[in-house]
């Protein structure tokens, strides 16, 4: 008996394979729309954690006032320019309150071939942690030691091709080409950083003091004619910063962060922002959580598409499978089981689409990755599917078969209308 | 021959009376049969030009669809009593019908298409596995119809004639030895020399397995092979309301 029960999904494979090619292009069609759909979320949470793993082990970031997103953007993502700079004054203030365990001044605004320049301290590279308190390694070379040493991030390294004791040049302002170089007082290149996947790894590091010799002999932004200082006599100036971008604040207890953040928000001399790097990003996500729900929504109706063109194809093929069906009943098969034939094939596509698409995707995955940690610094893990996405998986299985059922219905009825003759 | 026991009389397999059916939806066409009845064993000739009902007798001799009125015996089972799904088990086991073309899933293989019925029909299934395998019963059957199934192992369906076709149609309506074996017009797509011989298989695979034939046709000229020939006018009534 086992035998003859497998003839009837048997055929019902074989009436599929028939049909080969629309049934191959309605898979694919569901494979893509998978694909994107997994891929959004992919790409998603893959942003969120990158971002999420950037900072760690700071407390506070301080910089002049401003919204807290724009000074985590600024300060740690180097993502747009700061609108005012803190003073040197103020930074000291805070560096001797008694809750201070570390602090770690960032000053910005000057570039090297289109990556940022960070002038800061040498604890920058014991304090600044990411991804759950990783620190700096160097792959080659050390922190700065002489003035016009540079330390430079894994990226900045790879695409310019600089080994340590290279010399380079710093220019004003943030285009990838600039007009006005530092050329008079050129770098030279100390330590190359391994790389974290953040920001750190587009940037070149180097003393505050260098940022202050460089800018010497400069007035609103501009070099001063005639004013031209040498390197060699910048030395032996006072180089003392007079202000700085932002900084990075490390407390002795968690509990006075709040404390402290007030008393920062509140200080009279100067009109600063105190942020918690965690809640910044909170607000962050609140902000774009809009365009990744558009995101979402698009590529969920992008599946819904593909499900319809399914349910299409079955339909269109429905009046030429009437007799398939006046044959099945003739031989004792119930209304029920055309039903469940067709809602099954509805289901199998889908499945396989889902099957395809994820395959796709994590093949895409595995050719791109490079490429998008390159050029977006998106490090995107191969993980296996997630709960959630595992859930979304199953729910357009799901849907697949409930969309079959449409034309399950229809092939349902026809059958019953058109007893043992098919009228064609 | 090997036969199931069935508590009609002996002599009736079929019996109707005070049938009537109507058609759902705007065209609706009737059909109404006083009396009709089939011995067991008879082969019947129903004649009668397209558009009077025969498919639709077809249809309600077959279960599936059921009459307005009236009672409609199977083997001593009133078909019209019966819940859906039972009527399609009971139409499984006991009916061999075989269509005027296209009687084959296309893209099954031959044996596949022989061996459909037996998937919804555990008797016919058992009495078809009797001699052995049930592969070999359709092999037996396909032989005996002319059909070598060795030499077509490959094919599909769709790649045989039109008289291997219908071969292989009345291959898959004997095999399991149902009782009633159902033709609709059958030989319509062959010429007339083929048409004889493909009766003549049909007829001596029945006698062999004991199962009464009603064919319906628009041919007289079939008519020399069958025990009666009867005219669908003179057992049944059939009108075509037309729609206000």
């Amino acid at each position: 008996m086992s035998v003859h029960r497998h003839i009837v999904p048997r055929l019902a494979l074989q009436s599929l394979r028939n049909r080969a090619l629309t049934a191959f292009l309605t898979v694919l069609a569901i494979a893509f729309s998978v694909m994107l759909l997994l891929g959004v979320e992919k790409v998603r949470t893959g942003a969120r954690q990158s971002f999420a793993d950037t900072i760690s082990g700071t407390d506070l970031i301080v910089g002049a006032r401003s919204g807290q997103i724009q000074l985590l953007l600024y300060s740690i993502f180097r993502i747009g320019n700061a609108t005012n700079n803190v003073t040197w004054k103020s930074y000291e203030d805070i560096a001797k309150r008694p809750e201070v365990a570390w602090i770690v001044p960032l000053s910005l605004g000057d570039s090297h071939h289109g990556f940022r320049v960070l002038g800061t301290t040498a604890d920058y590279f014991d304090r600044y942690k990411y991804r759950h308190g990783h620190g700096l390694t160097f792959a080659a070379g050390g922190p700065f030691k002489d003035l016009f040493d540079a330390v430079i991030g894994a990226d900045v390294a790879k695409s310019l091709g600089y080994k340590v004791g290279d010399p380079i040049v710093v220019a004003h302002g943030l285009g990838s080409v600039s007009f006005i170089e530092h050329q008079d007082k050129p770098f030279r290149v100390s330590g190359i950083l391994a790389k974290t996947g953040t920001p750190v790894d587009r940037t070149v590091h180097v003393s505050l003091e260098a940022i202050e010799a460089i800018h010497v002999d400069w007035q609103n932004g501009m070099p001063q004619p005639g004013q031209s200082i040498s390197a060699a006599d910048v030395r032996k100036m006072d180089l003392r910063p007079q202000a700085i971008t932002a900084a990075l604040v490390g407390l002795k207890s968690k509990l006075a962060t709040f404390k402290l953040q007030r008393a920062i928000n509140d200080y009279s001399q100067e009109p600063l922002s105190a942020i918690m790097p965690g809640a910044a990003l909170q607000e962050l996500w609140g902000l774009v959580g809009t365009a990744e729900t558009a995101l979402s929504v698009v590529s969920a109706m992008v599946v819904a598409t593909a499900l319809l063109g399914m349910v299409t194809m079955i339909l269109t093929t429905l009046n030429e499978r009437r007799r398939e069906m006046a044959i099945l009943r003739s031989v004792g098969a119930r209304p029920t089981t055309i039903l469940g034939l067709l809602a099954t094939e509805a289901g199998l596509l889908t499945l396989a689409g889902v099957v395809l698409g994820v395959a796709m995707l994590y093949g895409a995955l595995l050719v791109l990755r490079p490429w998008v940690d390159a050029a977006y610094g998106l490090n995107l893990d191969i993980d296996p599917p997630t709960t959630r996405e595992w859930t979304m998986l199953g729910g357009i299985v799901v849907a697949g078969f409930i969309a079959g059922l449409l034309p399950a219905m229809r092939a349902y009825r026809l059958s019953l209308a058109d007893g043992m003759t098919v009228r064609t | 021959m090997q036969r199931s026991l069935s508590q009609s009389p002996p002599g009736d397999i079929v019996r109707m009376s005070g049938v009537t059916f109507r058609w759902p939806g705007a065209r609706s066409f009737s059909l109404s049969i006083d009396s009709f009845t089939l011995p067991a064993r008879e082969r019947v000739l129903l004649i009668g030009p397209s558009g009077t009902g025969k498919s639709t007798f077809l249809s309600l001799l077959c279960g599936i669809v059921v009459p307005q009125a009236g009672t409609l015996e199977v083997l001593g089972t009133d078909m019209t009593k019966l819940a859906n799904a039972a009527r399609d088990r009971f139409r499984a086991e006991h009916f061999g019908i075989i269509f005027q073309m296209f009687n084959l899933l296309p893209y099954g293989s031959i044996i596949d298409n022989v061996m459909l019925p037996l998937s919804f029909a555990k008797a016919r299934a058992e009495r078809a596995a009797r001699g052995g395998q049930p592969e070999d019963e359709a092999r037996r059957l396909l032989l005996s119809l002319g059909l070598d199934a060795s030499e077509l192992a490959g094919h599909t369906a769709a790649s045989l004639s039109v008289g291997q076709q219908q071969r292989v149609a009345a291959a898959r309506a004997l095999i399991g030895g149902p009782e009633l074996i159902v033709a609709d017009e059958p030989t319509s797509a062959l010429d007339r020399g083929r048409q004889l011989a493909f009766l003549d298989l049909l007829f001596s695979e029945a006698e062999a397995a004991g199962a009464a034939v009603i064919m319906v046709s628009h041919e007289e000229e079939l008519g020399t092979r069958f025990d009666r020939v009867l005219r669908l006018d003179d057992i049944a009534v059939s009108q075509r309301s037309v729609a206000a």
